[in-house]
């Protein structure tokens, strides 16, 4: 919070001068910095500032212009109060594109109400609802996150190869935990599994014995738990164990986190799920960059967010423009072959190479690839619980 | 077998449960009913008074914890307990002083001080949050189970475990301890029957030399207590979080108005039919009923008469049942 209102009170002092100089450009960090992912937040924001400043400090930027971040706070749950801090990014601001928002709510009202209306290119690091594949964009939103629809098709992967065929699914109510429950469901019965319940339950409760009740009386060999770890998932999962109703769980990527260990240690033993995540030799780099900038690179989604802030820089190199209607043709050029590839670190090289007329072929720290309508491909990292310890099976 | 398996998956996530959580009810429930009683107004506050002392208690079996003192097996939180009574006496006796006893004087009606409740409960509801935040807290320790699934399918042989948590355990017999020392107070103790004459007919009362002051002081006093403790069970059953302790305040009022508004008795009989109708409308019954039919007609859906989305709705439709055919509640309260 304290940082928070220093980045406000900063972004407000600045506001008179740098508007006036044109050899700055801002861009939005939109993130649910308070609500169900806030333990997320602040390692996002981290990898977005480290690509940011790695930029800026090039000086290499559309000859010499410094970038600047601006924090907002998109609250996650309250699409509301996302559009308003979006708004106030965009009109106040004055950014030239948001790497934003986090959840895939805030991130849907968010781009048709403030991204669509005022033109703003907006890369999500972490929205991975499969309705924001075809939600209207006019080519200006970009996740550096898989959807969900791929999440889906690798959990039942995960699971299938565990002899597991039966199990119960549980789901947070709301854009993520629906498109995420929906998707799992359907790749899982065309492979043949079953599942015996889906359900919702609904963040913020102190108690989930009557949902982990009914999950119970359904039955399966294990509990997929599609919700966020600070929020109701942990509270699932802790019914469920108290109650005795499942020993084994599912984790997609909201559950993956440092509280899960925190709340359950080896309690949940044998557990596994997965997170979006590689092991290429641009996640080692961004972890060691990361590290020396003090944040915490191996957090989940923090690679991505320095992904979504290097693509939107290096858009606006090709362009020659920081205008959105300019570089948002120039995204997926940046991020796909062919060009010289970049790693994390090498934006000031790539920045050359683009000033210069030439193509790069961005690889980051999480393997960019984007297809279809500008979402990454995805790379997961399987994972399994083994003595209280989230250790990594492989990646996929 | 079966039927005992049976009777053992219906324990396991109904009659624990729900007893448990009947139990806390009823000892907010008594708080309530008491305050309709004596002060003569509904009080909206009850549930951030509960939040309140239960904070307290909480920053007490932080402070323990970090001087390393335990119970053992128990929670850390019931040494705290006290403490954090008396820091909610010092809560309600101050609002008390500040704001109910102006109202009072001036003899306002009952609906204008169900309306201050409410101011009060938004000064509260802000109070807990300032101090300790909005988020979730975790303060239960000792031994989590008195038994756990694991075990009672390991000793019985039985498919379906039973799980009985030291917390559960605890609420029903500190709440069996609490009920019996109230009605003991207030049955057989001078100031109690004062108590008792102040709620019947308070001019008689006042002329048979009765201090309307301490009436009020004492009330305040035991409510305080009944809150802290039912808070600190909820929370340690469940968790702490001043979001979930002001929801709390429907089922509550539920609970004390289907009893009857006013008496104790009916108190603990309303927390006990709102909770077993919360649990058991929203429970699927597949599984027992799975075991007790014959193969034939076991059920093919999950037989879950709504989903737990409504679990407040139960208690909502209960307390307007009873409103609507027996204002008074089942066992002859106040008309509300």
């Amino acid at each position: 919070m304290k940082k928070f209102l220093m980045a406000t009170a900063a972004a407000a002092l600045t506001a008179g001068a740098a508007s006036a100089a044109d050899d700055t450009v801002k861009i939005g960090i939109l993130l649910g910095f308070t609500g169900p992912l806030e333990s997320l937040a602040p390692a996002m924001a981290g990898g977005a500032e480290v690509a940011i400043a790695e930029v800026s400090d090039s000086g290499k930027l559309l000859g010499g212009m410094t970038v600047e971040p601006v924090r907002a706070d998109a609250t996650c749950i309250d699409a509301g109060a996302a559009t308003a801090a979006g708004e106030r990014l965009v009109t106040s601001d004055g950014v030239a594109a948001i790497m934003g928002a986090m959840c895939s709510g805030a991130t849907g009202a968010v781009l048709s109400n403030v991204a669509l209306p005022n033109g703003i290119v907006m890369i999500s690091p972490s929205a991975t609802s499969p309705a924001l594949s075809s939600a209207e964009d006019n080519g200006l939103f970009f996740r550096t996150a898989p959807s969900d629809a791929r999440q889906g098709t690798i959990m039942t992967e995960v699971i299938m190869e565990r002899g597991i065929q039966s199990v119960a699914l549980t789901y947070t109510n709301n854009d993520y935990g629906k498109g995420l429950a929906d998707s799992f469901q359907q790749a899982f019965e065309a492979a043949g599994g079953e599942v015996t319940l889906s359900t919702p339950h609904e963040d913020g409760k102190a108690d989930y014995s009557a949902e982990v009740g009914a999950l119970a009386a359904a039955g399966g060999d294990a509990l997929v738990v599609a919700g966020y770890v600070d929020q109701g998932g942990s509270g699932v999962v802790q019914a469920a164990l108290d109650t005795g109703a499942f020993d084994t769980f599912v984790f997609p990527d909201g559950m993956v986190g440092d509280a899960l260990i925190e709340n359950f240690g080896d309690a949940i033993d044998g557990s596994f799920g997965q997170n979006p995540g590689s092991d290429s030799e641009g996640a080692k780099i961004y972890e060691d960059m990361a590290e020396a900038a003090g944040v915490e690179g191996g957090s989940v989604y923090s690679k991505e967010a320095y992904d979504a802030a290097a693509l939107i820089l290096m858009a606006m190199q090709a362009a020659g423009s920081t205008d959105a209607n300019e570089f948002k043709s120039r995204i997926m050029d940046v991020a796909n072959a062919p060009g010289e590839k970049i790693l994390p670190g090498e934006l000031g090289k790539a920045l050359d190479i683009l000033a210069e007329g030439g193509e790069v072929d961005y690889v980051g720290a999480t393997d960019v690839e984007l297809i279809g309508p500008g979402e990454a491909a995805g790379v997961f990292r399987e994972i399994e619980i083994e003595n209280g310890e989230i250790v990594t099976v492989r990646y996929r | 077998m079966d039927l005992l398996n049976a009777f053992v998956a219906l324990s396991n996530f109904v009659l624990v449960p729900a007893i448990a959580y009947g139990s806390q009810l009823a000892l907010g429930a008594l708080g309530v009913t008491l305050i309709y009683g004596i002060l003569r107004f509904s009080n909206f506050a009850h549930g951030d008074t509960m939040a309140f002392g239960t904070m307290v208690t909480i920053l007490f079996t932080w402070l323990f914890q970090s001087w390393g003192l335990s119970l053992g097996p128990l929670p850390t939180a019931l040494l705290a307990l006290p403490f954090g009574i008396l820091g909610c006496v010092a809560l309600v006796l101050l609002t008390d002083r500040a704001v109910y006893r102006f109202y009072r004087e001036q003899r306002a009606k009952p609906v204008i001080l169900v309306i201050v409740s409410i101011g009060v409960m938004f000064i509260m509801n802000g109070l807990v949050r300032f101090i300790i935040g909005p988020g979730d807290q975790r303060f239960a320790d000792g031994e989590r189970f008195i038994i756990s699934a694991r075990d009672f399918k390991e000793m019985t042989g039985l498919r379906e475990g039973l799980a009985i948590k030291t917390t559960q355990g605890l609420t029903v017999v500190t709440a069996v301890i609490v009920v019996a020392l109230l009605f003991w107070f207030l049955n057989r103790t001078r100031t109690g029957k004062s108590m008792r004459a102040y709620s019947d007919n308070e001019d008689l009362a006042l002329l048979s030399g009765i201090n309307p002051d301490r009436v009020v002081m004492v009330t305040w006093l035991i409510v305080a207590a009944l809150a802290t403790v039912a808070g600190v069970l909820y929370g340690l059953d469940k968790s702490f979080k001043p979001f979930t302790y002001f929801q709390l305040l429907l089922p509550v009022f539920a609970s004390a108005i289907v009893g009857g508004l006013g008496n104790p008795l009916g108190a603990i009989a309303g927390g006990f039919i709102i909770a077993f109708s919360e649990v058991m409308i929203t429970y699927a019954w597949k599984k027992v009923l799975g075991y007790t039919l014959p193969e034939s007609l076991e059920p093919e859906g999950l037989v879950q008469l709504l989903s737990t989305d409504y679990k407040f709705a139960v208690s909502f439709v209960i307390l307007l049942i009873v409103l609507l055919f027996r204002p008074t509640g089942l066992f002859r309260g106040k008309a509300v």
